[in-house]
Protein backbone atom coordinates (compact mmCIF):
# COMPACT_ATOMS: atom_id res chain seq x y z
CA UNK A 1 0.00 0.00 0.00
CA UNK A 2 2.59 2.48 1.13
CA UNK A 3 5.05 1.02 -1.37
CA UNK A 4 2.59 1.77 -4.20
CA UNK A 5 2.05 5.26 -2.89
CA UNK A 6 5.80 5.90 -2.89
CA UNK A 7 6.06 4.43 -6.38
CA UNK A 8 3.30 6.63 -7.77
CA UNK A 9 4.17 9.89 -5.99
CA UNK A 10 7.85 9.36 -6.67
CA UNK A 11 7.20 8.85 -10.35
CA UNK A 12 5.30 12.11 -10.75
CA UNK A 13 7.94 14.12 -8.86
CA UNK A 14 10.78 12.46 -10.76
CA UNK A 15 9.15 13.08 -14.13
CA UNK A 16 8.74 16.75 -13.22
CA UNK A 17 12.38 16.99 -12.11
CA UNK A 18 13.45 15.30 -15.33
CA UNK A 19 11.55 17.80 -17.45
CA UNK A 20 12.98 20.75 -15.53
CA UNK A 21 16.55 19.47 -15.72
CA UNK A 22 16.51 18.43 -19.40
CA UNK A 23 16.42 21.98 -20.77
CA UNK A 24 19.09 23.03 -18.30
CA UNK A 25 21.46 20.28 -19.38
CA UNK A 26 20.71 20.86 -23.07
CA UNK A 27 21.89 24.48 -22.84
CA UNK A 28 25.02 23.44 -21.01
CA UNK A 29 25.75 20.70 -23.51
CA UNK A 30 25.38 22.98 -26.53
CA UNK A 31 26.73 26.32 -25.36
CA UNK A 32 28.52 25.61 -22.08
CA UNK A 33 26.20 27.95 -20.20
CA UNK A 34 25.01 27.13 -16.70
CA UNK A 35 21.84 29.16 -16.38
CA UNK A 36 21.35 30.03 -12.72
CA UNK A 37 18.11 31.91 -13.47
CA UNK A 38 16.50 28.53 -14.21
CA UNK A 39 14.34 28.46 -11.06
CA UNK A 40 13.22 32.04 -11.66
CA UNK A 41 12.06 31.20 -15.20
CA UNK A 42 10.08 28.20 -13.94
CA UNK A 43 8.44 30.27 -11.21
CA UNK A 44 7.70 33.09 -13.68
CA UNK A 45 5.86 30.57 -15.89
CA UNK A 46 3.83 29.20 -12.98
CA UNK A 47 2.94 32.64 -11.63
CA UNK A 48 1.93 33.87 -15.10
CA UNK A 49 -0.30 30.81 -15.55
CA UNK A 50 -1.80 31.40 -12.10
CA UNK A 51 -2.41 35.09 -12.75
CA UNK A 52 -3.97 34.45 -16.17
CA UNK A 53 -6.24 31.67 -14.96
CA UNK A 54 -7.20 32.85 -11.45
CA UNK A 55 -7.02 36.65 -11.71
CA UNK A 56 -7.88 37.37 -15.34
CA UNK A 57 -10.03 34.25 -15.67
CA UNK A 58 -8.96 33.16 -19.14
CA UNK A 59 -9.38 29.47 -18.36
CA UNK A 60 -6.91 26.77 -17.41
CA UNK A 61 -5.72 25.86 -20.93
CA UNK A 62 -5.12 29.45 -22.02
CA UNK A 63 -3.50 30.12 -18.66
CA UNK A 64 -1.08 27.25 -19.11
CA UNK A 65 -0.26 28.46 -22.63
CA UNK A 66 0.38 31.99 -21.35
CA UNK A 67 2.66 30.54 -18.67
CA UNK A 68 4.73 28.66 -21.24
CA UNK A 69 4.81 31.76 -23.44
CA UNK A 70 6.13 33.88 -20.58
CA UNK A 71 8.85 31.31 -19.91
CA UNK A 72 9.82 31.33 -23.59
CA UNK A 73 10.05 35.14 -23.60
CA UNK A 74 12.05 35.17 -20.37
CA UNK A 75 14.43 32.54 -21.74
CA UNK A 76 15.09 34.61 -24.88
CA UNK A 77 15.51 37.72 -22.76
CA UNK A 78 18.02 35.85 -20.59
CA UNK A 79 19.98 34.87 -23.66
CA UNK A 80 19.95 38.23 -25.45
CA UNK A 81 20.23 40.56 -22.45
CA UNK A 82 22.58 38.62 -20.19
CA UNK A 83 24.30 35.60 -21.71
CA UNK A 84 25.08 36.83 -25.22
CA UNK A 85 26.59 40.19 -24.16
CA UNK A 86 28.93 38.34 -21.80
CA UNK A 87 29.88 35.78 -24.45
CA UNK A 88 30.54 38.52 -27.02
CA UNK A 89 32.33 40.87 -24.62
CA UNK A 90 35.96 41.59 -25.43
CA UNK A 91 36.69 43.02 -22.02
CA UNK A 92 36.08 39.75 -20.20
CA UNK A 93 38.93 37.24 -20.61
CA UNK A 94 37.76 33.95 -22.16
CA UNK A 95 38.72 31.82 -19.16
CA UNK A 96 36.59 33.98 -16.89
CA UNK A 97 33.44 34.00 -19.05
CA UNK A 98 32.08 31.00 -17.19
CA UNK A 99 32.05 32.74 -13.81
CA UNK A 100 30.63 35.89 -15.41
CA UNK A 101 27.77 33.95 -16.98
CA UNK A 102 27.12 32.31 -13.62
CA UNK A 103 27.16 35.63 -11.75
CA UNK A 104 25.12 37.38 -14.45
CA UNK A 105 22.38 34.76 -14.65
CA UNK A 106 22.30 34.51 -10.86
CA UNK A 107 21.70 38.28 -10.56
CA UNK A 108 19.14 38.12 -13.35
CA UNK A 109 17.32 35.32 -11.53
CA UNK A 110 17.25 37.39 -8.34
CA UNK A 111 15.81 40.32 -10.33
CA UNK A 112 13.00 38.15 -11.72
CA UNK A 113 12.34 36.71 -8.26
CA UNK A 114 12.12 40.16 -6.67
CA UNK A 115 9.82 41.46 -9.42
CA UNK A 116 7.49 38.50 -8.91
CA UNK A 117 7.52 39.09 -5.15
CA UNK A 118 6.82 42.79 -5.70
CA UNK A 119 3.89 42.40 -8.07
CA UNK A 120 2.40 39.11 -6.85
CA UNK A 121 3.62 38.94 -3.19
CA UNK A 122 5.57 36.07 -1.65
CA UNK A 123 2.47 33.94 -1.03
CA UNK A 124 2.41 30.44 -2.45
CA UNK A 125 0.26 30.12 -5.56
CA UNK A 126 -1.39 27.00 -6.88
CA UNK A 127 -2.27 27.03 -10.56
CA UNK A 128 -5.77 25.71 -11.27
CA UNK A 129 -5.25 22.13 -12.47
CA UNK A 130 -6.33 21.21 -16.00
CA UNK A 131 -7.83 17.91 -14.83
CA UNK A 132 -9.46 17.53 -11.44
CA UNK A 133 -10.64 14.72 -9.24
CA UNK A 134 -9.02 11.56 -7.87
CA UNK A 135 -8.79 7.96 -9.01
CA UNK A 136 -7.77 4.79 -7.17
CA UNK A 137 -4.69 3.07 -8.57
CA UNK A 138 -3.73 -0.16 -6.80
CA UNK A 139 -5.55 1.04 -3.70
CA UNK A 140 -3.87 4.45 -3.63
CA UNK A 141 -6.05 7.54 -3.96
CA UNK A 142 -4.18 9.53 -6.59
CA UNK A 143 -5.17 12.98 -7.87
CA UNK A 144 -5.81 12.82 -11.62
CA UNK A 145 -3.63 15.90 -11.87
CA UNK A 146 -0.65 13.87 -10.67
CA UNK A 147 -1.18 11.31 -13.45
CA UNK A 148 -1.65 14.12 -15.94
CA UNK A 149 1.66 15.68 -14.82
CA UNK A 150 3.53 12.40 -15.24
CA UNK A 151 2.02 11.76 -18.69
CA UNK A 152 2.72 15.26 -20.00
CA UNK A 153 6.31 15.11 -18.74
CA UNK A 154 6.95 11.77 -20.43
CA UNK A 155 5.30 12.94 -23.68
CA UNK A 156 7.31 16.14 -23.81
CA UNK A 157 10.57 14.30 -23.15
CA UNK A 158 9.69 11.79 -25.89
CA UNK A 159 8.94 14.67 -28.27
CA UNK A 160 12.26 16.27 -27.40
CA UNK A 161 14.03 12.99 -28.15
CA UNK A 162 12.33 12.84 -31.57
CA UNK A 163 13.18 16.47 -32.25
CA UNK A 164 16.85 16.06 -31.41
CA UNK A 165 17.38 12.71 -33.10
CA UNK A 166 15.03 12.79 -36.08
CA UNK A 167 14.91 16.36 -37.42
CA UNK A 168 17.53 18.40 -39.27
CA UNK A 169 17.45 21.21 -36.69
CA UNK A 170 17.77 18.70 -33.89
CA UNK A 171 20.74 17.05 -35.50
CA UNK A 172 22.42 20.45 -35.87
CA UNK A 173 21.86 21.03 -32.13
CA UNK A 174 23.33 17.63 -31.35
CA UNK A 175 26.31 18.32 -33.59
CA UNK A 176 26.90 21.69 -31.92
CA UNK A 177 27.04 19.99 -28.54
CA UNK A 178 29.67 17.59 -29.83
CA UNK A 179 31.88 19.97 -31.76
CA UNK A 180 30.89 23.64 -32.17
CA UNK A 181 33.81 24.44 -34.48
CA UNK A 182 32.94 21.55 -36.77
CA UNK A 183 29.36 22.81 -37.08
CA UNK A 184 30.58 26.29 -38.03
CA UNK A 185 32.88 24.79 -40.65
CA UNK A 186 29.88 23.02 -42.18
CA UNK A 187 28.29 26.43 -42.75
CA UNK A 188 25.76 26.47 -39.93
CA UNK A 189 25.39 29.68 -37.96
CA UNK A 190 26.14 28.87 -34.32
CA UNK A 191 24.04 31.78 -33.03
CA UNK A 192 20.96 30.36 -34.78
CA UNK A 193 21.51 27.02 -33.08
CA UNK A 194 21.83 28.77 -29.72
CA UNK A 195 18.55 30.60 -30.33
CA UNK A 196 16.81 27.29 -31.13
CA UNK A 197 18.24 25.72 -27.97
CA UNK A 198 17.17 28.63 -25.78
CA UNK A 199 13.71 28.39 -27.37
CA UNK A 200 13.48 24.68 -26.57
CA UNK A 201 14.78 25.39 -23.11
CA UNK A 202 12.17 28.12 -22.54
CA UNK A 203 9.32 25.83 -23.56
CA UNK A 204 10.59 22.95 -21.40
CA UNK A 205 11.13 25.18 -18.36
CA UNK A 206 7.71 26.75 -18.95
CA UNK A 207 5.88 23.43 -19.09
CA UNK A 208 7.78 22.18 -16.03
CA UNK A 209 6.99 25.40 -14.17
CA UNK A 210 3.27 25.37 -14.97
CA UNK A 211 2.96 21.68 -14.05
CA UNK A 212 4.85 22.30 -10.82
CA UNK A 213 2.45 25.15 -10.07
CA UNK A 214 -0.52 22.81 -10.54
CA UNK A 215 1.05 19.91 -8.67
CA UNK A 216 2.77 21.47 -5.66
CA UNK A 217 2.28 25.23 -5.98
CA UNK A 218 5.11 27.79 -6.16
CA UNK A 219 6.14 31.02 -4.52
CA UNK A 220 9.02 33.39 -5.15
CA UNK A 221 10.89 31.49 -2.42
CA UNK A 222 10.97 28.37 -4.66
CA UNK A 223 13.44 30.05 -7.05
CA UNK A 224 16.63 29.10 -5.19
CA UNK A 225 15.69 25.49 -4.33
CA UNK A 226 14.46 24.88 -7.91
CA UNK A 227 17.72 26.09 -9.42
CA UNK A 228 19.71 24.09 -6.88
CA UNK A 229 17.76 20.88 -7.54
CA UNK A 230 18.10 21.22 -11.32
CA UNK A 231 21.81 21.95 -10.89
CA UNK A 232 22.41 18.94 -8.67
CA UNK A 233 20.38 16.58 -10.89
CA UNK A 234 22.31 17.72 -13.92
CA UNK A 235 25.69 17.33 -12.21
CA UNK A 236 24.70 13.94 -10.80
CA UNK A 237 23.77 12.76 -14.29
CA UNK A 238 26.79 14.34 -15.92
CA UNK A 239 26.81 17.91 -17.23
CA UNK A 240 25.46 18.05 -20.75
CA UNK A 241 24.22 14.45 -20.86
CA UNK A 242 20.43 14.41 -21.36
CA UNK A 243 20.00 10.69 -20.63
CA UNK A 244 22.20 11.06 -17.55
CA UNK A 245 19.92 13.83 -16.29
CA UNK A 246 16.83 11.66 -16.83
CA UNK A 247 18.32 8.84 -14.75
CA UNK A 248 19.54 11.26 -12.09
CA UNK A 249 16.10 12.92 -11.92
CA UNK A 250 14.49 9.59 -11.08
CA UNK A 251 17.19 8.71 -8.57
CA UNK A 252 16.79 12.05 -6.79
CA UNK A 253 12.97 12.04 -7.07
CA UNK A 254 12.60 8.58 -5.56
CA UNK A 255 15.28 9.18 -2.93
CA UNK A 256 13.43 12.30 -1.77
CA UNK A 257 10.04 10.60 -1.77
CA UNK A 258 11.40 7.60 0.15
CA UNK A 259 12.97 9.84 2.77
CA UNK A 260 9.86 11.95 3.09
CA UNK A 261 7.59 8.90 3.59
CA UNK A 262 9.85 6.62 5.61
CA UNK A 263 11.97 9.02 7.69
CA UNK A 264 10.62 12.53 7.89
CA UNK A 265 9.69 15.23 5.38
CA UNK A 266 12.16 17.52 7.15
CA UNK A 267 15.13 15.42 5.98
CA UNK A 268 13.81 15.18 2.44
CA UNK A 269 16.76 16.71 0.59
CA UNK A 270 19.63 15.32 2.70
CA UNK A 271 20.17 11.83 1.16
CA UNK A 272 20.21 13.27 -2.36
CA UNK A 273 22.85 15.82 -1.32
CA UNK A 274 24.94 13.09 0.34
CA UNK A 275 24.69 10.98 -2.80
CA UNK A 276 25.77 13.98 -4.86
CA UNK A 277 28.85 14.59 -2.70
CA UNK A 278 29.69 10.89 -2.86
CA UNK A 279 29.40 10.80 -6.66
CA UNK A 280 31.49 13.97 -6.96
CA UNK A 281 34.29 12.30 -5.01
CA UNK A 282 34.41 8.98 -6.83
CA UNK A 283 33.18 10.05 -10.27
CA UNK A 284 33.43 13.84 -10.69
CA UNK A 285 32.06 13.81 -14.24
CA UNK A 286 28.70 12.42 -13.03
CA UNK A 287 26.94 9.18 -13.92
CA UNK A 288 27.03 9.48 -17.72
CA UNK A 289 29.20 12.56 -18.20
CA UNK A 290 32.17 12.98 -20.47
CA UNK A 291 35.12 15.02 -19.32
CA UNK B 1 56.43 45.75 -2.69
CA UNK B 2 58.34 48.93 -1.75
CA UNK B 3 56.73 50.77 -4.65
CA UNK B 4 53.34 50.11 -3.09
CA UNK B 5 54.10 52.45 -0.18
CA UNK B 6 54.64 55.33 -2.60
CA UNK B 7 51.74 54.45 -4.93
CA UNK B 8 48.54 56.43 -5.13
CA UNK B 9 46.54 53.40 -4.05
CA UNK B 10 48.40 53.27 -0.74
CA UNK B 11 47.79 56.96 0.06
CA UNK B 12 44.13 56.77 -0.92
CA UNK B 13 43.62 53.69 1.27
CA UNK B 14 45.50 55.30 4.16
CA UNK B 15 43.40 58.46 3.89
CA UNK B 16 40.17 56.43 3.73
CA UNK B 17 41.12 54.43 6.83
CA UNK B 18 42.02 57.60 8.77
CA UNK B 19 38.73 59.26 7.79
CA UNK B 20 36.84 56.08 8.67
CA UNK B 21 38.58 55.91 12.07
CA UNK B 22 37.36 59.39 13.03
CA UNK B 23 33.73 58.67 12.07
CA UNK B 24 32.55 57.70 15.60
CA UNK B 25 33.27 61.29 16.68
CA UNK B 26 30.51 62.79 14.56
CA UNK B 27 28.07 60.22 13.14
CA UNK B 28 25.19 58.44 14.82
CA UNK B 29 25.28 54.95 16.31
CA UNK B 30 22.97 53.80 13.55
CA UNK B 31 25.50 54.62 10.81
CA UNK B 32 28.27 53.03 12.89
CA UNK B 33 26.26 49.83 13.29
CA UNK B 34 25.68 49.66 9.56
CA UNK B 35 29.35 50.19 8.75
CA UNK B 36 30.43 47.65 11.39
CA UNK B 37 28.48 44.95 9.56
CA UNK B 38 29.78 46.24 6.23
CA UNK B 39 33.42 45.94 7.42
CA UNK B 40 32.97 42.31 8.50
CA UNK B 41 31.33 41.68 5.15
CA UNK B 42 34.31 43.31 3.48
CA UNK B 43 36.58 40.68 5.02
CA UNK B 44 34.29 37.91 3.71
CA UNK B 45 34.55 39.38 0.22
CA UNK B 46 38.36 39.83 0.37
CA UNK B 47 38.84 36.25 1.57
CA UNK B 48 36.64 35.06 -1.29
CA UNK B 49 38.61 37.12 -3.79
CA UNK B 50 41.86 35.43 -2.69
CA UNK B 51 40.37 32.06 -3.65
CA UNK B 52 38.62 33.13 -6.83
CA UNK B 53 40.74 35.97 -8.16
CA UNK B 54 44.08 34.38 -7.41
CA UNK B 55 43.71 30.64 -6.94
CA UNK B 56 41.03 30.55 -9.68
CA UNK B 57 38.67 28.45 -7.57
CA UNK B 58 34.98 29.25 -8.12
CA UNK B 59 33.75 29.02 -4.56
CA UNK B 60 29.95 29.29 -4.49
CA UNK B 61 29.90 28.53 -0.82
CA UNK B 62 31.76 31.30 1.01
CA UNK B 63 29.09 30.92 3.67
CA UNK B 64 30.23 27.36 4.36
CA UNK B 65 33.51 28.73 5.74
CA UNK B 66 31.82 31.73 7.36
CA UNK B 67 29.02 29.65 8.85
CA UNK B 68 31.31 26.99 10.33
CA UNK B 69 33.38 29.69 12.04
CA UNK B 70 30.36 31.63 13.22
CA UNK B 71 28.42 28.65 14.53
CA UNK B 72 31.43 26.99 16.18
CA UNK B 73 32.14 30.18 18.10
CA UNK B 74 28.47 30.70 18.90
CA UNK B 75 27.79 27.14 20.08
CA UNK B 76 30.91 26.98 22.26
CA UNK B 77 29.86 30.20 23.94
CA UNK B 78 26.13 29.58 24.23
CA UNK B 79 26.14 25.87 25.13
CA UNK B 80 29.42 25.49 27.00
CA UNK B 81 29.98 29.02 28.29
CA UNK B 82 33.56 29.31 27.09
CA UNK B 83 35.08 32.78 27.01
CA UNK B 84 34.44 35.02 24.01
CA UNK B 85 38.05 35.27 22.83
CA UNK B 86 38.69 31.54 23.08
CA UNK B 87 35.49 30.96 21.10
CA UNK B 88 36.57 33.36 18.37
CA UNK B 89 39.96 31.66 18.00
CA UNK B 90 38.38 28.19 17.98
CA UNK B 91 35.79 29.39 15.45
CA UNK B 92 38.55 30.53 13.11
CA UNK B 93 40.37 27.19 13.56
CA UNK B 94 37.18 25.21 12.86
CA UNK B 95 36.83 27.26 9.71
CA UNK B 96 40.38 26.32 8.66
CA UNK B 97 39.41 22.65 9.03
CA UNK B 98 36.32 23.36 6.92
CA UNK B 99 38.58 25.03 4.36
CA UNK B 100 40.70 21.87 4.15
CA UNK B 101 37.55 19.76 3.67
CA UNK B 102 36.53 22.09 0.85
CA UNK B 103 40.03 21.99 -0.65
CA UNK B 104 39.97 18.21 -1.10
CA UNK B 105 37.47 18.22 -4.01
CA UNK B 106 39.11 21.37 -5.40
CA UNK B 107 42.30 19.40 -5.99
CA UNK B 108 40.33 16.82 -8.00
CA UNK B 109 37.63 18.70 -9.88
CA UNK B 110 37.55 22.10 -11.53
CA UNK B 111 35.21 24.85 -12.70
CA UNK B 112 31.48 24.21 -12.40
CA UNK B 113 31.99 20.86 -10.69
CA UNK B 114 33.93 22.41 -7.87
CA UNK B 115 31.41 25.27 -7.75
CA UNK B 116 28.63 22.80 -7.21
CA UNK B 117 30.52 20.94 -4.47
CA UNK B 118 30.84 24.18 -2.55
CA UNK B 119 27.16 24.95 -3.07
CA UNK B 120 26.26 21.50 -1.76
CA UNK B 121 28.52 22.09 1.25
CA UNK B 122 26.43 25.14 2.15
CA UNK B 123 23.15 23.25 1.73
CA UNK B 124 24.50 20.41 3.91
CA UNK B 125 25.56 22.84 6.61
CA UNK B 126 22.12 24.46 6.48
CA UNK B 127 20.39 21.07 6.82
CA UNK B 128 22.76 20.10 9.62
CA UNK B 129 21.90 23.25 11.56
CA UNK B 130 18.17 22.64 11.16
CA UNK B 131 18.38 18.93 12.05
CA UNK B 132 20.50 19.44 15.18
CA UNK B 133 18.29 22.26 16.41
CA UNK B 134 18.94 21.42 20.09
CA UNK B 135 22.57 22.34 19.68
CA UNK B 136 22.38 25.04 17.03
CA UNK B 137 19.07 26.77 17.67
CA UNK B 138 17.73 25.51 14.33
CA UNK B 139 15.82 27.84 12.07
CA UNK B 140 15.13 30.35 14.82
CA UNK B 141 18.81 30.99 15.43
CA UNK B 142 21.16 30.72 18.36
CA UNK B 143 21.12 33.39 21.05
CA UNK B 144 24.57 34.15 22.36
CA UNK B 145 24.88 35.36 25.95
CA UNK B 146 28.21 37.19 25.67
CA UNK B 147 29.25 40.06 23.43
CA UNK B 148 32.65 41.70 23.01
CA UNK B 149 31.31 45.10 23.99
CA UNK B 150 28.03 46.96 23.70
CA UNK B 151 29.66 50.28 22.90
CA UNK B 152 28.82 51.15 19.27
CA UNK B 153 32.04 53.13 18.79
CA UNK B 154 34.25 50.38 20.20
CA UNK B 155 32.53 47.76 18.05
CA UNK B 156 33.06 49.97 15.04
CA UNK B 157 36.76 50.42 15.77
CA UNK B 158 37.23 46.69 16.30
CA UNK B 159 35.58 45.99 12.94
CA UNK B 160 37.55 48.72 11.17
CA UNK B 161 40.84 47.60 12.70
CA UNK B 162 40.12 43.98 11.88
CA UNK B 163 39.25 44.82 8.28
CA UNK B 164 42.33 47.01 7.85
CA UNK B 165 44.70 44.36 9.22
CA UNK B 166 43.03 41.62 7.16
CA UNK B 167 43.19 43.80 4.06
CA UNK B 168 46.90 44.49 4.64
CA UNK B 169 47.70 40.80 5.11
CA UNK B 170 45.54 39.57 2.21
CA UNK B 171 46.69 42.31 -0.15
CA UNK B 172 50.33 41.77 0.83
CA UNK B 173 49.93 38.06 0.26
CA UNK B 174 48.31 38.61 -3.13
CA UNK B 175 51.20 40.84 -4.28
CA UNK B 176 53.89 38.54 -2.88
CA UNK B 177 55.57 35.75 -4.88
CA UNK B 178 53.04 33.36 -3.33
CA UNK B 179 50.22 35.42 -4.85
CA UNK B 180 51.91 35.30 -8.25
CA UNK B 181 52.30 31.52 -8.09
CA UNK B 182 48.65 31.23 -7.07
CA UNK B 183 47.61 33.40 -10.00
CA UNK B 184 49.70 31.30 -12.36
CA UNK B 185 48.29 28.04 -11.05
CA UNK B 186 44.77 29.42 -11.28
CA UNK B 187 45.23 30.35 -14.93
CA UNK B 188 47.23 27.38 -16.15
CA UNK B 189 47.90 24.70 -13.53
CA UNK B 190 49.80 22.44 -15.92
CA UNK B 191 52.27 25.10 -16.98
CA UNK B 192 52.71 26.42 -13.45
CA UNK B 193 53.42 22.86 -12.31
CA UNK B 194 55.89 22.39 -15.16
CA UNK B 195 57.78 25.47 -13.97
CA UNK B 196 58.42 23.60 -10.75
CA UNK B 197 55.88 25.18 -8.40
CA UNK B 198 54.05 22.95 -5.98
CA UNK B 199 50.47 23.78 -6.93
CA UNK B 200 48.83 21.55 -4.34
CA UNK B 201 50.73 23.24 -1.52
CA UNK B 202 49.93 26.74 -2.75
CA UNK B 203 46.24 25.99 -3.28
CA UNK B 204 45.94 24.43 0.16
CA UNK B 205 47.59 27.53 1.62
CA UNK B 206 45.09 29.75 -0.21
CA UNK B 207 42.17 27.74 1.15
CA UNK B 208 43.57 27.86 4.68
CA UNK B 209 44.15 31.62 4.60
CA UNK B 210 40.76 32.32 3.02
CA UNK B 211 39.01 30.05 5.51
CA UNK B 212 40.86 31.55 8.47
CA UNK B 213 39.77 35.11 7.66
CA UNK B 214 36.22 34.07 6.73
CA UNK B 215 35.82 32.14 9.98
CA UNK B 216 37.40 34.83 12.13
CA UNK B 217 35.16 37.46 10.60
CA UNK B 218 32.10 35.22 10.97
CA UNK B 219 32.88 34.60 14.65
CA UNK B 220 33.38 38.31 15.33
CA UNK B 221 30.12 39.11 13.53
CA UNK B 222 28.26 36.60 15.70
CA UNK B 223 29.55 38.25 18.86
CA UNK B 224 28.57 41.63 17.46
CA UNK B 225 25.01 40.56 16.57
CA UNK B 226 24.54 38.47 19.71
CA UNK B 227 22.87 35.80 17.57
CA UNK B 228 23.87 33.26 14.96
CA UNK B 229 21.21 32.36 12.42
CA UNK B 230 21.06 30.65 9.07
CA UNK B 231 19.71 33.82 7.48
CA UNK B 232 22.69 35.98 8.50
CA UNK B 233 25.75 33.73 8.13
CA UNK B 234 24.87 30.54 6.20
CA UNK B 235 22.11 31.14 3.66
CA UNK B 236 23.05 30.90 -0.03
CA UNK B 237 21.74 34.47 -0.45
CA UNK B 238 24.45 35.72 1.93
CA UNK B 239 27.06 33.90 -0.13
CA UNK B 240 25.66 35.48 -3.28
CA UNK B 241 26.09 38.90 -1.68
CA UNK B 242 29.73 38.10 -0.89
CA UNK B 243 30.38 37.05 -4.49
CA UNK B 244 28.56 40.06 -5.92
CA UNK B 245 30.59 42.36 -3.62
CA UNK B 246 33.87 40.96 -4.90
CA UNK B 247 32.84 41.11 -8.55
CA UNK B 248 31.40 44.64 -8.13
CA UNK B 249 34.50 45.97 -6.43
CA UNK B 250 36.78 44.33 -8.93
CA UNK B 251 37.99 40.77 -8.77
CA UNK B 252 41.70 40.08 -8.35
CA UNK B 253 42.18 43.39 -6.50
CA UNK B 254 41.42 42.20 -2.92
CA UNK B 255 40.90 45.80 -1.73
CA UNK B 256 38.13 46.31 -4.28
CA UNK B 257 36.19 43.44 -2.73
CA UNK B 258 35.97 45.34 0.57
CA UNK B 259 34.81 48.47 -1.28
CA UNK B 260 32.16 46.42 -3.08
CA UNK B 261 30.90 44.95 0.19
CA UNK B 262 30.63 48.35 1.87
CA UNK B 263 28.86 49.74 -1.21
CA UNK B 264 26.43 46.82 -1.31
CA UNK B 265 25.43 47.09 2.34
CA UNK B 266 25.18 50.88 2.41
CA UNK B 267 23.25 50.93 -0.89
CA UNK B 268 20.86 48.31 0.45
CA UNK B 269 20.21 50.54 3.45
CA UNK B 270 19.70 53.68 1.34
CA UNK B 271 17.19 51.84 -0.80
CA UNK B 272 15.23 50.62 2.21
CA UNK B 273 12.43 53.19 1.55
CA UNK B 274 11.78 51.50 -1.79
CA UNK B 275 10.74 48.43 0.21
CA UNK B 276 10.78 45.15 -1.61
CA UNK B 277 12.35 46.67 -4.70
CA UNK B 278 15.66 47.31 -2.86
CA UNK B 279 17.13 43.89 -3.68
CA UNK B 280 15.92 44.25 -7.26
CA UNK B 281 17.71 47.57 -7.72
CA UNK B 282 20.96 46.35 -6.12
CA UNK B 283 20.93 43.22 -8.32
CA UNK B 284 20.19 45.29 -11.43
CA UNK B 285 23.07 47.68 -10.69
CA UNK B 286 25.37 44.73 -10.04
CA UNK B 287 24.29 43.10 -13.31
CA UNK B 288 24.98 46.32 -15.23
CA UNK B 289 28.46 46.54 -13.68
CA UNK B 290 29.11 42.89 -14.57
CA UNK B 291 27.99 43.50 -18.17
CA UNK B 292 29.60 46.87 -18.85
CA UNK B 293 32.48 47.24 -16.36
CA UNK B 294 33.65 43.66 -15.88
CA UNK B 295 36.73 44.96 -14.02
CA UNK B 296 34.57 46.36 -11.22
CA UNK B 297 35.01 49.71 -9.42
CA UNK B 298 38.66 49.35 -8.52
CA UNK B 299 39.50 47.54 -11.75
CA UNK B 300 38.11 50.47 -13.76
CA UNK B 301 39.93 53.06 -11.59
CA UNK B 302 43.26 51.22 -11.71
CA UNK B 303 43.20 50.67 -15.45
CA UNK B 304 42.52 54.38 -15.98
CA UNK B 305 45.50 55.23 -13.78
CA UNK B 306 47.67 52.76 -15.64
CA UNK B 307 46.70 54.34 -18.96
CA UNK B 308 47.38 57.93 -17.94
Amino acid sequence: MRAFQILIDGFAISALYALGATGFTLIFGVSGVLNLSHGAIMVAAAVAAWAAASVLGVGTYAGALIGVGVALLTAFLTYFAVVKPIQDSRRIPTEEKEIFVLTGTLLWGIMIQELIAYFFTNNAKTVLPIVEGVVEILGVRTPKNEIFTAIVCCLVIALLWLLVNRTRTGKAVLAASMNPRGVTLLGLELTNIYIVVWGIYGILAGIAGVLLGMFLGVSSYSVGPLTASAFSIVVLGGLGSVSGSLIAAFVVGYLETLTAYLVSPAYRTIPALLLLVFVMYIRPQGLLGRR
Amino acid sequence: MASFFTSRLFFVSLALVIIAATLPLYVSGYVLGLLTVAFYFGVFAMAWDLLFGFAGEVNFGPTFLIGVGAYTAGILNAQFGWSVYLCIVLGALASVVAGLVLALPALRVRGPYFGLTTLVAVLMLQNFIVVFADLTGGEIGLTIPDVITINAGANYWIALGFMTISAAILYGLSQSPIGLVLQASGQDPVQAGALGFNIVKHKLAAFIVSAFFSGLSGALLVFYFGTASVGTVVDVAVGVNVIVSAVLGGRRTVLGAALGAIFLIVAGEFLRPTGELATFIVSAVALLVVLFFPGGFLGAALSREARS
